[in-house]
């Protein structure tokens, strides 16, 4: 597993919460969050970061989507 | 009605942090070390694996790879544990708004009044232990009591991420059979005294009158008994309402010796600027200057004298360090460490004490000089601007403030 490092587009909702919107993958394919489940603290002991963790469902399936500070990562293969 | 105390340790907190980092190093024996170029070669932490080969922290790099060939050693990043002690720390405010830290990695919390709310401290140390886990990716002991000596030797019982309770029904039996050195505050002297007249246990300190004790040791002999009876009542402090800044200090081992007053006036300077910026930006002024100096055998002496006014200003809380520095070193031996604190603070408020003899237009211009040195830093980093005669010797030159990071704790504030 390798912690990948991605590009987020996201936007601040009404009530001031942070909604990622679409993210692009390491070789620059567009893939937009359909759905936002949940999000909350968590640690990734696969890729090694910690932040707020966002689970989400992109293209029918559910991908977790880690804010570690200012950056955003994902758990790759 | 009885309190409720937890502590909490972060188990092998450093280490942990950088296996969590890394999960290359994922059943690996684990250590972080200081440079062992800068002399600041031992070890700081490590992980349960490394801690099975028998290595110790505090003991030398050298030593530990000894015992333990495969040792893996990382250099610390402060940055990083700062950031996960105040992750812990959040956790910990959602249960309590008593919480004392206890260096980087400890805290007490006192959750008497939330046990209405979250159920008895059983429940709460095993929430905290379990959303430690998930929300930071390391885990913590938690030991339970009613009071804070005995929840610190509950968190040492079982280890890692686990919980010990230490009530009133059970304490005889868990804590009186544990060695003295257990309780807090018995040092390697202490103990050897205690010993001298057959006290052993922490059952033992517990059992035997306190006239003895203080006959012993002074007034510690009286708080040893009353840690080892459980009739400790010091209270957890409150966030945010710890305890006055008493005095603010900067050491350092150098990268070699020091053989001369060159030398040491150079430390002085790197020391006394990092001081004084940590000063500044508590809005403190401090009116006595101390030193520290280690030789290389490892013997201190501590000295200090007064300053005419308080200052915050570098130049002259070097200049009154290295005063003192000439009136009482000899050069009988090389230095290893050095240090320079500033006590008696005051908060400047504007109002001075003006001098006969000083000029005070040049004190005020001095002291805007270094605030102007401060925002240049802060813009383009510790290195942007330097003092002369720091140039002299790149290996001695260092920033304390960001590179040299020290908890002081003690537990009577």
């Amino acid at each position: 597993m390798r912690k990948v490092y991605i590009d987020v587009m996201s936007t601040f909702t009404m009530d001031g919460e942070l909604l990622p919107l679409f993210f692009l993958w390491e070789d620059g394919t567009r893939y937009d969050i359909d759905k936002v489940l949940d999000f909350q603290k968590a640690a990734s002991l696969r890729v090694g970061g910690q932040g707020i963790r966002f689970r989400c469902r992109v293209m029918n399936k559910e991908v977790y989507i880690f804010l570690e500070e200012d950056k955003w990562f994902m758990e790759g293969k | 009605m009885e309190r409720v105390i937890l502590h909490s340790d972060l188990n092998n907190f450093y280490a942990s942090v950088e296996c969590l980092h890394q999960p290359e190093l994922q059943g690996k024996p684990v250590a972080v070390g200081g440079s062992v170029e800068r002399r600041h070669g031992i070890i700081l932490a490590r992980n349960t694996i490394a801690k099975n080969f028998g290595i110790k922290t505090g003991e030398a790099i050298w030593q530990a790879r000894q015992r333990c060939p495969g040792l893996i050693v990382t250099p610390p990043d402060y940055g990083k544990y700062i950031r996960f002690s105040k992750l812990a720390r959040e956790i910990y405010r959602d249960y309590t708004d008593k919480i004392e830290a206890f260096g980087i990695d400890e805290n007490w919390l006192d959750v008497t009044d939330s046990t209405r709310l979250f159920g008895d401290g059983e429940h709460i140390a095993h929430e905290i232990r379990r959303r430690m886990r998930a929300e930071t990716g390391i885990t913590v002991s938690v030991g339970v009591s009613w009071n804070k000596i005995f929840a610190k030797l509950g968190s040492d019982l079982k280890k890692p991420d686990d919980v010990s309770v230490i009530s009133p029904d059970n304490y005889k039996q868990r804590v009186w059979p544990l060695p003295a050195k257990e309780l807090l505050y018995v040092g390697p002297s202490t103990r050897r005294k205690l010993a001298k007249i057959g006290l052993y246990t922490i059952g033992d300190i517990a059992a035997v009158s306190p006239a003895v004790l203080t006959g012993l040791l002074g007034k510690w002999g009286e708080y040893l008994w009353s840690f080892a009876n459980g009739l400790d009542t010091t209270p957890v402090s409150i966030l945010g309402t710890e305890s006055m800044i008493k005095g603010i200090g900067n050491s350092m081992t150098t990268p070699r010796d020091l053989e001369n007053n060159e030398d040491a006036k150079m430390l002085f300077y790197i020391l006394s600027e990092s001081v004084a910026e940590r000063l500044r930006s508590h809005c403190l002024k401090g009116r006595t200057v101390q030193i520290h100096v280690r030789d290389r055998d490892l013997v201190t002496i501590d000295r200090q004298a007064p300053l005419n006014t308080p200052t915050f200003v570098s130049s002259e809380i070097a200049e009154k360090a290295f005063e003192i520095f000439l009136k009482n070193w000899t050069w009988n031996k090389p230095i290893r460490s050095i240090g320079v604190r500033v006590t008696d603070l005051v908060i400047p408020d504007g109002c001075t004490q003006l001098s006969l003899f000083d000029d005070d237009n040049r004190k005020l211009k001095k002291e805007l000089l270094e605030k102007c040195i401060d925002d240049i830093r802060s813009r383009y980093g510790h290195y942007s601007t330097q003092r002369a005669l720091m140039l002299k010797d790149k290996k001695l030159n260092a920033n304390p403030m960001e590179e040299n990071v020290i908890f002081p704790v003690s537990y009577f504030r």
